[in-house]
């Protein structure tokens, strides 16, 4: 990445405004992932300085800042009693800390990694993204979103639910990405299951979740079923990491095994 | 563009262009404790302090750390002798190069966290690669030198 | 002993840890020129059109090279001894490029970034050619990879350029297909094996500059700096007096700093330049541009009586040495001649194939160096064999496996790129090891399998391997010692430490000979114009080779200072007593520290100084058998690999610590190519694993238990009893974890690395046979 300009933005719309003056302007996070790519960045914008460094927390929800590191995420409290911890066990198997002391919750959601261990337990539990210009909506939608208009996200918002929550990363070493990850919650019978890695964006495996949400009880054949539903109308590909056959399978498996963790 | 940062306790500034990243910035300044392993945040070698928390140096903008606290082993002389000497105990020595930094990572996850257990010492430190020891000489090193501190 | 055979801290850890300037990039000049290699995006071209102008034009360009600027002058980078047994098949520039990542031409500019640009404005045409990217179907291509006239083998090994042969090789004991058609039980299966990366930590790093007396100087992070001054003499035709080469501290090497990498490209520029120039090569060019380990394919056959006496192993094998023939012929005969001894009462071997040249990254030296190969196939092919037979791989390896005083007919017919020596092993405790192994990982309570529930299986299985402890008559190794005033001694050795610290080891050699402490040698390695001819950093010879020349050193050493004190007394060196302090006679006494000060200040005024050199007449093998336990999870085909343990012959442990440390970090290297390292390439011949992203070394979290211990044995050949153990480490983790995979869960993974997909999809193929 070259970068020929930098600016510390002092306010968000001071950012925004720098964001759209040209084309080749873009927001840095931790600049991790950006360190990585081969653009020419006409102005980095740093958030340091816009005061969007704190996890806020109220009676429903937890707010995360968008400039708020991994770590951070991982480390609190909250996040690490609800849902099982399936958020703050997302994030743990990434990488080491000091990538996690680094990379930041806005470049993690804006940059819709398809390997992401971040989207998939978010997409799991409740979760909105609110950004400047476009405003507030749930992270499902924000990962449809085509736009091509330039925004910065401000913050994530989970809201604080009773759940059970499972989440599991394949990788073959302590630092590598997913071969596939699994998400899963059970919110008093209604379950929620989410595949990512397959090597695209994490999804809902809808069918499968229709399936057994119409189911009067959760039986170990009805996992099974359910397992081989995502199985089936998902899409698995094949890349470096794993081929689409051994992709599917390992969710199956997972899902069914999940399903038993948070069906108690 | 100029920044300032403190290095090690002592205020620097640097005439920095706004890619340059904080390895090449620091190793400019004659600070050899760390080093260049994979240029792709994958290896740990790199590892700096910022504001006591571990960054990898090969990632992080030189202009990101303005303003904060850098610390290299340099700046941590006593504790990396002390982990050395269990190093050296447990034959955990090999080619050196990954062990300032991770002398340092060491020093964060105390910081950290209270008596880790062998989980946690292996998963605050898995960032950190080694292809010389096979990790279990450094592992029970650093155990070592954590009981030390009881 | 005192000194050795003592688990003593490493002469130089803590200052490393300090953070003390130490390796090679720590010393380059401040104003060095930054080199930039242009590397070819085909697998296969010529370049028809190369111009430079533009770049040369650009402010704060110093020089660009092209093929133009050298002399067609073929040499080998592979950092051997000479004659090399490697072809002479490379120029430093060539208007040629063989795969993706060769070198097209380089840069030297003020910065990186200019360096950078200034590679984007060299104008190149490519006339793209059609590569040889299978090398099943290298072997007499159409394709020829090496067509140009001046290319030649030093002396025979085989080199046939036309047929895309770097080397090939025969070799048979009896007539194997007799004893195969008369054995009663024979398996035949084909293993793979892939190009493993090093990965040492540190890249390739090399820095020069011209010094105040106009000579070359060179800090390379290399294994071999007495070769590298050679080589870069001979391919750069330039005065071997004027080059001085300095290794400092290496960042591991493995066999990866054998050869020559930047060197000849900051040589040129300072000579060219008069500057000091560096070159720090990227994680994608260590990777894509520098050289892997040999892929191989092996066409095994191993033929018993039923009762398990093993009668005939006949493998045919494929090497692949990618664009250039380096280590081509040696690797390729250690894949036989350090694997196939282990069984030594057959009636008949054979061992035949071609080391084949192809479009992908060459292939080069690599701990185990072959012999890594073989021992997976071997070892793999033998338990296939005891399965067939019903016989448990433990009684079957104890009844044909090589013992003490023994010896093998393949020892005499191989050596490393010719003949080899008769050899009878004097120390071999590989029965020990096999007994102690067997018990510390409880063999017999969980062979093959013990079911864990949910769907978790644990399995456990074994290797047993060799290796050698340097080159016979080839490998030579020196060592000077200086006594100083005070009665310290500066140790100067060629031996290359890179981090298996030789530098603790030879100075706790030389301590033990000298009869002083451990600090009181101070080693320095190496530095062409000071320290002592050495071989280098290879073929597991430096405790044995490097370590008998100090032990002889420490020696003559010692007697010198007898000799002097026995001047002072005015009596007979015999009636001298010495206990490396001081020097006693009837009533005469002289400590080390008077004596050497009045040799340095007041009377028979000298400097006591020796240089002693070592060649080995035999290369005595360290024994090990490696053991390894894991749970195997059915249904995703995911492994966990609970211990490994080590029973280790390598004779005396100079430093038992650090030779734990060899092995440990030799069993995780192999446990790294047996699991997790994949090389990946894509149709077009570019390697997808290029970065540690995507090349995955085992981290801590893979590792969860290591058991090593040492066999009680000592060579009488080498150093207070010593033997190799850098390299032995390595060899059996590929087998015995494809061992212990099919005991636990019985599919059989022939292709490395056994990954859990490899495993979940041979699962599903059983099940559908079954
Ligand atoms: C070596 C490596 C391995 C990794 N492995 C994994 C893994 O296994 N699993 C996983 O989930 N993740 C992984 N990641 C990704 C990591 O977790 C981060 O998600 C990623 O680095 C992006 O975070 P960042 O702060 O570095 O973003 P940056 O690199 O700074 O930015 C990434 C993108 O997001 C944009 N952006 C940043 N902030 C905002 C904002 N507030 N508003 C709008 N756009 C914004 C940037 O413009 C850029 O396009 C890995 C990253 C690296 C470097
Ligand atoms: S150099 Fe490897 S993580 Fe920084
Ligand atoms: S000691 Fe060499 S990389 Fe760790």
């Amino acid at each position: 990445m070259e970068i020929v300009n930098y600016f510390k933005a002092k306010t968000i719309e001071e950012a925004y405004e720098k964001l759209q003056e040209d084309k080749a302007n873009l927001i840095i996070g931790g600049g991790a992932w950006l360190r990585l790519s081969s653009k020419t960045v006409e102005t980095a914008i740093d958030l340091e300085h816009v005061g969007l460094n704190q996890i806020k927390e109220t009676k429903d929800t937890i707010e995360i800042d968008a400039y708020v590191t991994l770590r951070e995420v991982e480390k609190n409290e909250t996040l690490k009693n609800l849902f099982s911890g399936i958020v703050s066990k997302g994030v743990n198997g990434i990488m080491g800390v000091a990538l996690r002391n680094l990379v930041t919750v806005g470049g993690s959601i804006a940059g819709k990694y398809s390997f992401s261990d971040f989207i998939t337990p978010l997409l799991a539990v409740n979760t909105e993204v609110v950004m400047y210009k476009a405003g507030k909506m749930p992270l499902e939608d924000f990962l449809k979103l085509r736009s091509r208009e330039k925004d910065i996200i401000l913050k994530i918002i989970i809201k604080k639910e009773e759940m059970l929550g499972y989440y599991y990363k394949m990788k073959k070493t302590g630092l590598d990405f997913a071969v596939v990850n699994v998400g899963i919650t059970n919110q008093d019978g209604h379950y929620k299951i989410i595949v990512g890695a397959r090597p695209s964006l994490a999804t809902f495996a809808v069918k499968a979740m229709e399936f057994i949400n119409n189911q009067k009880e959760v039986t170990e054949k009805v996992m099974e079923e359910t397992a081989k539903i995502a199985g089936e109308e998902l899409k698995f590909g094949t890349n470096s990491k794993a081929g689409k056959e051994y992709r599917t399978e390992l969710a199956k498996v997972y899902i069914r095994r999940g399903l038993k963790e948070v069906t108690k | 563009m100029r920044i300032n940062i403190e290095v090690n306790g002592n205020l620097k500034t640097y005439d920095v262009a706004p890619d340059d990243y904080l390895l090449d910035t620091l190793r400019a300044d004659n600070i050899f404790s760390i080093k260049r392993g994979c240029e792709t945040s994958s290896c740990g070698v790199c590892t700096v302090l910022m504001d006591g928390k571990a960054v990898q140096s090969c990632t992080i903008l030189s202009v990101k750390a303005e303003g904060h606290k850098i610390t290299t082993i340099e700046g941590h002389q006593k504790e990396a002798k002390k982990l050395s000497e269990h190093f050296g105990h447990q034959g955990a020595d090999q080619c050196g190069y990954c062990n300032s930094a991770l002398a340092l990572t060491v020093h964060a996850m105390k910081d950290e966290i209270k008596e880790p257990t062998n989980e946690d010492i292996k998963e605050y430190l898995v960032g950190n690669l080694c292809r010389c020891t096979g990790y279990e000489a450094q592992h029970r090193a650093i155990k070592l030198c954590l009981e030390d501190d009881e | 002993m005192k000194v050795v055979n003592q688990a003593l801290p490493s002469v130089d850890g803590k200052g490393l840890m300090m953070g003390k300037k130490a390796y090679s990039d720590d010393y380059a000049e401040p104003n060095s020129l930054i080199v930039k290699v242009l590397r070819s995006p085909h697998p296969y071209a010529k370049i028809v059109k190369i111009d430079t102008t533009k770049a040369e034009a650009l402010d704060g360009v110093e020089l660009v090279l092209t093929y133009k600027d050298f002399d067609r002058r073929p040499f080998t980078r592979a950092g051997q001894g000479y004659p090399e047994p490697s072809p002479h098949d490379k120029f430093v520039l060539d208007n040629y490029v063989r795969y993706i990542g060769d070198e097209a031409a380089a840069v030297a500019a003020v910065d990186v970034r200019t360096a950078e640009k200034a590679l984007k404005l060299i104008d190149i045409e490519y006339e793209v050619l059609e590569p040889v990217l299978d090398f099943e179907t290298a072997f007499e291509n159409k394709i020829i990879i090496h067509p140009e006239p001046e290319i030649h083998e030093m002396f025979p090994i085989g080199f046939d350029p036309k047929k895309n042969l770097a080397a090939s090789y025969h070799m048979h004991v009896g007539d194997v297909d007799k004893s195969l058609e008369e054995s009663e039980v024979v398996i035949e299966q084909s293993f793979y094996t892939h190009a493993q990366a090093h990965v040492m930590i540190e890249p390739h790093t090399v820095n020069s500059r011209m010094d105040y007396q106009g000579r070359l100087v060179i800090y390379s992070s290399t294994q071999t700096p007495i070769h590298v001054r050679r080589i870069i003499s001979q391919a750069l035709d330039y005065p071997l007096s004027k080059i001085r080469v300095i290794k400092p501290r290496v960042g591991g090497g493995f066999g990866g700093k054998q050869q020559v990498h930047g060197e000849m490209f900051v040589a040129t520029v300072t000579i060219k330049t008069g500057k000091p120039a560096k070159m720090i090569y990227t994680r994608k060019e260590v990777f894509e541009s520098s050289y892997s380990r040999h892929p191989m394919r092996f066409d095994l056959k191993l033929g018993s009586t039923k009762d398990g006496v093993l009668k005939a192993i006949d493998a045919y094998v494929v090497s692949d040495t990618g664009a250039y023939g380096e280590h081509a012929l040696t690797v390729f005969m250690v894949a036989a001649a350090k694997v196939f001894p282990l069984y030594n009462k057959v009636d008949s071997v054979r061992f035949h194939g071609n080391v084949v040249y192809t479009n992908h990254t060459p292939g080069g030296a690599y701990r185990g160096y072959g012999a890594i190969q073989g021992n997976f196939a071997l070892e793999s092919a033998i338990d296939m064999l005891c399965h067939k037979l019903d016989i448990d791989p433990i009684e079957f390896r104890h009844k044909n496996m090589i013992k003490e005083t023994e010896t093998s007919p393949i020892f005499k017919i191989m050596g490393e790129g010719g003949e080899g020596i008769e050899m009878f092993m004097d120390t071999c405790k590989l029965d020990y090891c096999v007994k102690r192994g067997y018990e510390l990982i409880k063999w017999k309570d969980i062979y093959p399998n013990k079911y864990l529930g949910n769907s978790k299986y644990k399995g456990v299985g074994m290797a047993i391997a060799m290796q050698g402890s340097g080159i016979p008559y080839i490998d030579m190794a020196s060592a000077t010692i200086k006594l100083n005033d005070d009665g310290f001694y500066n140790l100067m050795i060629g031996a290359t430490d890179i981090g298996q610290g030789s530098d603790t080891i030879l100075s706790q050699i030389a301590a033990e000979a000298l009869g002083t402490t451990l600090d009181n040698v101070i080693p320095y390695s190496s530095d062409t114009d000071l320290t002592p001819f050495d071989t280098g950093a290879y073929a597991s010879s430096t405790t044995y080779v490097s370590g008998n020349a100090v032990l002889k050193a420490g020696k003559e050493m010692r007697q010198m200072i007898i000799n002097e004190a026995a001047k002072v007394f005015n009596v007979k060196p015999e009636d001298v007593e010495y206990d490396g302090v001081v020097l006693k006679s009837g009533e005469n006494e002289i400590t080390l520290k008077e004596l050497s000060n009045r040799l340095y200040y007041n009377e028979d005024q000298k400097q006591l100084q020796i240089t002693s050199s070592y060649y080995g007449t035999k290369s005595p093998p360290p024994f090990m058998a490696g053991f390894v336990e894991v749970n195997v999870d059915k249904e995703t085909g995911e492994v966990e690999i609970v211990d490994y343990v080590s029973v280790v012959d390598c004779g005396t442990t100079i430093n038992p610590m650090l030779a734990k440390g060899q092995v440990e970090g030799g069993i995780v290297q192999g446990i790294g190519m047996a699991m997790y390292e994949e090389v990946i390439y894509t149709k077009k011949g570019k390697l997808v694993t290029n970065d540690l992203m995507n090349y995955r070394i085992p981290t801590r979290r893979e590792i969860n238990k290591l058991t090593t211990e040492f066999a009680d044995s000592y060579e009488k050949s080498g150093p207070y009893g010593a033997k190799s153990v850098g390299e032995i480490g390595i060899d059996t983790p590929p087998a015995a974890l494809a061992n212990a995979v099919y005991n636990a869960v019985g599919v059989r993974i022939t292709t490395l690395p056994i990954t859990p997909e490899k495993i979940l999809m041979a699962l599903k193929e059983k099940e559908k046979g079954e």
